[in-house]
């Protein structure tokens, strides 16, 4: 075990700001690209339904 | 095996729908698995202290970087030979997980240089590379954004992505052709690794995780790609009728 308290594992034994600023931005770029996939197939999905609607008008 | 058969839009797409949570799903194990070694097996360095964790995402990053672009170049190759539809969605779907990637290892790096160089940035090599490759996936992708025709957009970005592979072996060697503050290679076929086994081990799992991860992306991004260009089709409309 590394760590002897949960304090002690935020604090990175002092490199804290850069491992947790490496983790987060990692972490902020795969949740973003998952939303950007997300609303990309969202409006595909509508517009392909706006031309079934149209296309049966 | 017929390989046409699934070069076929309409039939990769349910394909790829059924691949992709399988290897969401892996992507997610193999992080959580990965994130533990990285902060609770891996030791404490003896030069860096804790701060050298940032390697567990910097390396496999850094690899994923490299590896999507030939990926991409592979795709792109194939498209402007055989003229297949399936290459030129295959290399677009990678371009902005590739510069994710790029811009992951970019930044991971410079938390790391900070602490141990005193430096966010110094103009080396390895680094200056690394950054024409973010260049190079932007730049493939903002072309491609501004041609209309998909087509023409296909080949003139393939053709930019071939062009630019040749970046890839100069990042990968700029450590051993140039006097670079970057450190040399620490995992290397040639020799034993340099590094602890739990170290090395939390490494791989994480550069798997980034595979499996890659893997469900792309595909869950190339059937949207695909939706859009087969929209006016009948399997497309079908498509929102299985949904609806």
């Amino acid at each position: 075990m590394n760590w002897e308290s949960w304090q002690a594992f935020w604090a990175m034994g002092g490199y804290g700001l850069y491992v947790w600023g490496a983790f987060g931005m990692t972490l902020l770029c795969i949740v973003g690209e998952i939303g950007l996939l997300r609303r990309h197939r969202i409006q595909s999905l509508k517009r392909l339904r706006r031309m079934q609607i149209l296309d049966a008008q | 095996m017929n390989w046409y058969h699934y070069a076929s839009p309409s039939t990769f797409y349910p394909l790829a729908g059924k691949l992709v949570p399988w290897f969401a799903v892996l992507a997610f194990i193999l992080t959580t698995v990965g994130l533990y070694i990285s902060f609770f097996v891996a030791p404490t360095d003896f030069q860096q202290g804790e701060g050298y964790r940032i390697i567990f995402i910097h390396v496999p990053a850094a690899w994923m970087s490299m590896f999507i672009y030939v990926v991409m170049a592979f795709w792109s190759a194939i498209g402007l030979a055989w003229n297949t539809r399936l290459s030129f969605v295959m290399a677009r779907a990678l371009a902005p997980t590739g510069a994710m990637f790029t811009f992951v290892a970019l930044w991971t790096g410079a938390f790391w240089g900070k602490p141990m160089w005193g430096a966010w940035w110094v103009w080396d090599a390895r680094l200056t590379s690394e950054l024409i490759l973010l260049f190079l996936y932007v730049g493939v992708m903002a072309l491609q954004a501004a041609i209309d025709d998909p087509r023409r957009a296909d080949r003139a970005g393939a053709l930019l992505n071939l062009v630019g592979v040749i970046n890839v072996p100069i990042i990968y060697f700029s450590v051993t052709w140039w006097n670079t503050l970057h450190q040399g290679s620490s995992v290397s076929l040639a020799r034993a690794p340099s590094m602890a086994q739990t170290m090395l081990w939390g490494m791989l799992v994480m550069a798997l995780a980034a595979w499996m991860y890659t893997l469900a992306v792309a595909l869950a991004r190339a059937r949207t790609l695909i939706l859009d260009r087969e929209r006016r089709t009948e399997w497309a409309r079908a498509v929102l009728e299985v949904k609806a």
